[in-house]
């Protein structure tokens, strides 16, 4: 720490996402309401230039920057592009669903500072970076679930999400202090020698707490039950995000600490395989009687978060482990916005009722429906395929083939409420009245994020290639 | 040239979709010529495939995945020629064969050269992931097949076949995953993992990996006890959809039996050979039984299949059982259980689009509905006399061939489950003439009175499969010469594997 200057090169992308967040607040704040809809676009512009700043990062990474407290290496990268690709998706899902809110300019601004904060969350290699992720991650998560002001159902949803998130972000708080006293360092990068020798059941109790913080972020076993509420209660587009970009940011950062903690005296990776376990079998079972598409995908998305741990158990044993996350993570986002886009489109039709003959009123919209959860599924050659194959993979090779095993019995168990959704959208006839549509674009967006889950499957070549090259604890 | 054989009927499935205002009839027959085209890449093949050369020939090769060590690699050896040849001609026949389609023809048409594209893309695909694509791809076809088209509880049966079989080929995948985590490098080429024998030695390892496939391709082709999916889908599949669920998908479980359980884990093959020797009798005689128990036609079709396949598994696991008897013996049987798949996928598939024909006009599949058909329909009961006969195993017809050299090759190694499995020889032959009688002898009941004989696109669907069958029947040479060139060179392969893995 000779030279005190800020390494302020390596986090422009940030940079350009805040201040861009500012000029996008602005926009809204004095644009005329008829004009309100165009701080869409700005918002976009926003994520493109975050993008490409992200991009021209990405053929040298920096590495660990800020002294260490922070990673701009390829993997978060790679995560912030992934968070812009579902940032920029939920926005086109929601110009036309908000249309009538007067003053929903303010709902992109939230949008970029929750995919600002799911990117901290990301790079986070210091405890104290990772609250502050998670915090600006969720500030803004509760104003966009309840977003809808006169809906009991948002408003409730808001509730539980916020209480919920409020005793998780203290366990978070209070597991950070505990490793602080036990360590004497917050940096992910001093652990290995703060940690030495340190009273093992209060480090487990650390640990434990930081990692019940991530899970609600995850939406994961223990502090899961926001999921279906937000799933359900949410302005769909934002039920949409709400399931799906932040667990960019957390599978990461749980990754990370994983990381960091290593083989020594903790033994984190028993406990996440049971939390995967449990996680992707609890959310599975409880999907199987949904009667309520949203309500289904909010708990078809705790199953996912725990096939996503599988990713982490691999952690430090197995070299598909960050490649299996980021590509899950990629494959969860546009297939989860891919569902929530049909359900867009349909102006929030959620019982499966109402799906019957969709195939034939709609046969582009159901073919993406028909992707999307067979992406999720698991059926090659989309993109959920090659995500399981290197998740299983990396489970098998990390000792853990019994929780591979038990992931393909949930894939089986799954297969069965997607098809619930999807045997009448195709086999029945459709009913006379014809099913309201939201408009072209939310309808485009979301056959052509179903596209995109083909094309990611077919060319996953260079996906993989280039995910594998990242690590977790740059220097 | 094996690629557009693949990749043509799936262009022709998205041309199918796409083109509009095609009359019906016109469609049928443009999706046939799609449907035909393979057929005359694979004889082409076949008249360029040299027997006197083991291994695998005509093999295009590209970059797919290689840093999971995955490439699209494709084809063939004297096993998966004859399943090729058979994919390619009864899809064809079953596009073409008069069906209900519901108005919704395109699709209809769509979704069956889509599975013609996964079944000829699995049967030559020479790399796990590959072919593992395929078969999970092939379920997704058949599932929108029987949902949309079947009858009945169709709905129903479709859920239970996807769910069913999906778990079957998720094992696989684990199993595969296990292969391939202990190659080093990593690599999904088949060739390669039969060269390395990555699981020799390691009995347990083996043992869990050799269980996977066994019960994952188990409930695929299927065996009892998991077969349980078999009849509901048969039974409520439009009768061109149960032929290629018959004729072609069932054979991916056995084809994979030969292909991957027996050439990459000849040691724990050989270990519990006699074991799935007794799942494949026991699947032989309960097959039969419960067959004879049916009262409903397609059913009772539907369980025969699964006492035919339960030969060729029989066949396998005496392949499979090196050591015991001669290496002729075991040869004979491989090349048996072979040619079984092939018998079996053209008379069960000729026996069900011949159901087909007759839901189409009296939409009841209750054999005590019927009778004295023979005055109203001498073709179709000529036919199905036919097929029947060829099923029951008469000599000079194909399925007699086959079973004969199963059972001579089995009498060899595991002769009192061969005896036993004659056992099974008996009650279909019972079985198959009770079918016939009730459908075609005694007294026509007075609805039937206006029952149509065959109609010519029926006929013309029917008469290369029964010219094949009797082809087969009389003079078998050209076909067995080919397998009997993979049976070689696998059992070659596979007993000095386990013999170094002894030694």
């Amino acid at each position: 720490m000779a030279a005190m200057s800020l390494p302020l090169a390596d986090v422009v992308p940030e940079m350009v996402l805040v201040v861009g967040t500012v000029i996008t607040l602005l926009w809204a704040l004095f644009a005329p309401r008829r004009l309100q809809s165009t701080t869409a676009l700005v918002a976009v512009a926003v994520l493109a230039a975050t993008g490409v700043a992200t991009g021209l990062l990405i053929a040298h990474p920096p590495g660990a920057t800020f002294f260490g407290t922070y990673a701009a290496d390829s993997t978060a990268l790679w995560a912030k592009l992934i968070i812009i690709v579902g940032t920029a998706l939920t926005i086109g899902l929601s110009v036309e669903w908000f249309r009538t809110d007067q003053r929903h300019g303010e709902l992109y601004t939230l949008l970029l500072f929750a995919a600002l904060g799911s990117m901290l969350m990301a790079g986070a290699t210091d405890l104290m970076e990772l609250i502050i992720g998670v915090l600006m991650s969720s500030a803004s998560a509760f104003a966009l679930a309840g977003f809808h002001r006169r809906s009991a159902a948002a408003g409730e949803a808001a509730l539980k999400f916020f209480l919920v998130g409020g005793l998780a972000t203290s366990s978070l708080i209070y597991g950070t202090a505990l490793l602080f006293g036990l360590a004497g360092t917050t940096v992910y990068g001093g652990f290995a020698a703060g940690l030495a020798g340190v009273d093992s059941s209060a480090l487990a109790v650390g640990v434990a707490l930081v990692v019940v913080g991530l899970m609600y972020k995850l939406g994961a076993v223990p502090v899961h039950t926001w999921v279906p509420d937000v799933a359900q209660g949410a302005p769909v587009p934002m039920a949409g995000f709400l399931t799906a970009v932040p667990k960019v940011g957390s599978l990461i950062a749980i990754a990370r600490l994983a990381a960091a903690l290593g083989d020594g005296q903790v033994g984190w990776r028993p406990l996440v395989a049971v939390l995967a376990a449990v996680t992707m079998t609890l959310g599975n079972l409880a999907a199987f009687w949904q009667h309520d598409v949203r309500r289904l995908l909010g708990w078809s998305a705790v199953s996912m978060s725990g096939y996503g741990l599988m990713g982490v158990v691999a952690v430090g044993r197995s070299d598909l482990a960050v490649p299996s996350i980021l590509y899950f993570l990629l494959a969860y986002v546009v297939a989860n916005l891919a569902a929530f886009g049909v359900v867009t489109e349909l102006r929030g039709r959620s019982d499966i009722a109402s799906y019957a003959g969709l195939a034939r009123s709609r046969p582009l919209l159901a073919t993406a429906l028909v992707v999307a959860f067979l992406s999720f599924v698991g059926i090659p050659p989309l993109a959920g395929f090659f995500a399981k194959v290197q998740l299983f993979l990396a489970t098998i090779d990390a000792g853990y083939t019994w929780l591979a095993v038990l992931a393909v019995v949930n894939t089986v168990a799954s297969l069965f409420y997607y098809l619930r959704v999807l045997g009448p959208s195709y086999f029945e006839a459709p009913p006379p009245v014809p099913l309201p549509a939201l408009g072209p674009y939310a309808g485009r967006i979301t056959i052509a994020s179903a596209a995109a889950l083909l094309i990611l499957g077919l060319a996953a070549q260079p996906l993989l290639d280039a995910f594998g090259r990242g690590g977790l604890l740059p220097r | 040239m094996l690629t557009a054989a693949i990749f043509v009927p799936l262009a022709g499935a998205i041309a199918v979709l796409l083109l509009r205002g095609l009359d019906a009839r016109l469609l049928r027959i443009v999706a046939t010529i799609i449907a035909s085209l393979p057929l005359v890449i694979v004889i082409i093949a076949w008249l360029r495939f040299d027997t006197g050369q083991g291994g695998f020939q005509l093999v295009e090769s590209a970059r797919w995945i290689p840093s999971l060590g995955a490439s699209y690699n494709v084809g063939l050896d004297g096993l998966s020629l004859p399943l090729a040849a058979l994919t390619a001609v009864l899809f064809p026949l079953a596009i073409a064969y008069p069906t209900d389609d519901m108005g919704r023809l395109r699709e209809y048409l769509g979704w069956f050269l889509f599975l013609e594209s996964m079944s000829l893309g699995l049967f030559l695909a020479l790399d796990l992931l590959l072919f593992y694509v395929f078969l999970d791809l092939s379920l997704v076809g058949m599932y929108f097949l029987i949902g949309q088209w079947g009858h009945g509880d169709a709905r129903r049966s479709a859920l239970k076949f996807f769910l069913y079989t999906l778990a079957g080929t998720l094992l696989v995948l684990l199993g595969i995953f296990g292969l391939y985590l202990k190659m080093t490098p990593r690599t999904f080429d088949m060739a390669e993992i039969i060269r390395a024998q990555p699981l020799a030695g390691n009995a347990f390892a083996g043992g869990l990996v050799f269980l996977a496939f066994i019960i994952g391709f188990g409930i695929k082709i299927p065996i009892v006890p998991f077969h349980t999916w078999l009849p509901p889908a048969h039974v409520d599949a439009p009768g061109p959809a149960s032929t290629i669920l018959a004729g072609v998908l069932l054979k991916m479980g056995t084809y994979a039996y030969i292909r991957i359980v027996l050439a990459m884990l000849p040691e724990a093959f050989q270990r519990y050979a006699v074991w799935v020797g007794v799942l494949a009798v026991v699947s032989i005689v309960y097959g039969a039984l419960v067959s004879l128990g049916q009262t409903n036609l397609k059913r009772r079709i539907a369980y025969t299949s699964v006492n035919h396949m339960g030969y060729v598994v029989l066949g396998v696991a005496a392949a499979a059982a090196i050591g015991k008897g001669s290496l002729e013996a075991r040869q004979l049987a491989l090349t048996g259980a072979t040619v079984e798949m092939v018998a079996h996928g053209l008379i069960t598939g000729a026996l069900f689009l011949l159901s087909g024909s007759v839901w189409n006009r009296g939409e009841e599949y209750d054999l005590e509905a019927y009778g004295g058909l023979t005055s109203r329909a001498p073709a179709m009961a000529g036919m199905t006399i036919l097929f029947a006969f060829a099923s029951l195993g008469l000599p000079g017809l194909a399925g007699f061939v086959a079973e004969f050299q199963v059972f001579v090759g089995t009498f060899d190694v595991f002769p009192w489950l061969a005896g036993i499995g004659l056992l099974g020889i008996l009650i279909t032959a019972a079985l198959f003439l009770q079918t016939l009688q009730k459908l075609f002898f005694g007294e026509l009941p007075q609805r039937w009175r206006a029952w149509p004989d065959l109609g010519p696109v029926e006929v013309a669907a029917l008469v290369p499969l029964a010219a094949l069958v009797v082809i087969i029947g009389v003079a078998p040479a050209w076909l067995l010469d080919v397998v009997n060139s993979a049976s070689r060179s696998i059992l070659a392969a596979a007993a000095s594997a386990a013999r170094s893995a002894v030694g």
